[in-house]
């Protein structure tokens, strides 16, 4: 039997989508069965994300109406061994599904596969309660802004009512030049303040851009700096225990000098 | 030394350390579903009640909202004088 996370946040924009697709193409990668679930129906991304929209015949509405087999629906990514997506409905709306019929289907996926990832619409509405319906447990995404963090405890305060037990954060986007000096949030202050168990952090990158372009996640681009925190975050979901990558950066002018003379920071 | 002139020439207050008090404030409000005016009155309705039943030094008095890992409390601290006379 395997597990059903929700990747969530409340707050559109923030990494959602992106760390659905590479944290389930890192867990492929590493050997396990995966299924990438999209809820995001009238808005669906994670296809395109993940270079796979040119395969869709059936989507997640007409496995729920019975138009179609869950293996029907299902698509195979013939890149990362055992990976599958299931896509959202692009033409209906989020009133096309309720909780109900979705913890059916988390439950008949989670009989075939290690991982089910669900891909959840930003939101607190209809989409949001049907992506958590099924879920064991929960991945809160949130990048180190105040409206970022301001929805992403508002998200852990709901699944608390739903009594989905300690979600975890990731924190995305992070910019240690910017965190250096001063001018964003760092870890620690995130954790502080949301007051739960830290998954991992992902810095800012372009290589996400890049890998987005193509169609090919970034976990599978060796010098990408984000890839790498997702393969680390990938493996600590399997339970290995992954020390955090290193963010420090030295780039600023008394760094440089510092290091010049030989004053360096502890 | 450098870290002296370093300090000397940055500004007094980072800009995270605003986004990070702005956001527990702002939180603590959301967490509980009660914004700032509500608690105010729910405050003065408070020291109401109380100031039915015994006196109590208003000047010393403190209500005040806590919150410590995702719990929020109400904490006051009301000094009371004594019995009211009838």
């Amino acid at each position: 039997m395997g597990e059903v996370i929700v990747v969530t946040s409340g707050k559109g924009g923030v990494g959602k989508t992106t760390t659905t697709a590479n944290l389930g193409t890192a867990l492929a990668t590493l050997g396990y069965k995966v299924v990438l679930v999209d809820t995001d129906i009238g808005l669906r991304n994670l296809d395109v994300v993940m270079g796979l929209e040119n395969r869709i015949v059936y989507d997640i509405v007409d496995v729920v109406e019975g138009v179609c087999k869950i293996k029907q629906a299902l698509i195979k990514d013939k890149r990362y061994g055992s990976l599958y997506l299931l896509p959202a409905a692009q033409t209906k709306d989020k009133t096309a599904i309720n909780s109900e019929q979705m913890k059916q289907l988390c439950g008949e996926l989670k009989k075939d596969f290690d991982y089910v990832l669900i891909d959840c619409p930003a939101g607190i509405e209809q989409g949001f309660k049907n992506a958590i319906a099924g879920a064991d447990k929960a991945i809160i995404v949130a990048t180190p802004e105040v409206s970022s963090v301001r929805d992403a405890d508002r998200i852990i305060g709901l699944l608390e009512a739903a009594e989905m037990d300690s979600p975890k954060l990731v924190i995305n986007r992070l910019r240690p030049d910017m965190v250096k000096r001063g001018d964003m949030m760092d870890i620690d202050d995130m954790i502080e303040i949301l007051a739960i168990d830290l998954l991992g952090v992902v810095p800012e990158d372009e290589t996400i851009v890049i890998s987005t372009n193509r169609g090919e996640p970034a976990v599978t681009d060796k010098n990408s700096k984000a890839g790498e925190a997702y393969r680390n975050i990938a493996r600590r979901i399997t339970g290995e225990n992954v020390p955090l990558m290193n963010l420090t950066i030295e780039n600023g002018f008394f760094q440089k000098l510092k290091k010049l003379i030989g004053l360096r920071d502890s | 030394m450098i870290d002296f002139i370093a300090r000397f020439f940055k500004k007094d207050k980072q800009s995270k350390d605003l986004a990070k008090e702005r956001l527990q404030l702002v939180l603590i409000h959301d967490r509980i579903n009660l914004p700032p005016y509500l608690l105010e009155q729910m405050k003065e309705e408070l020291i109401g009640v109380i100031k039915r039943f015994t006196e109590i030094d208003e000047e010393a008095l403190d209500i005040g909202i806590e919150s410590s890992d995702r719990t929020v409390t109400l904490v006051a601290n009301i000094p009371l004088k004594g019995e009211k006379k009838v």
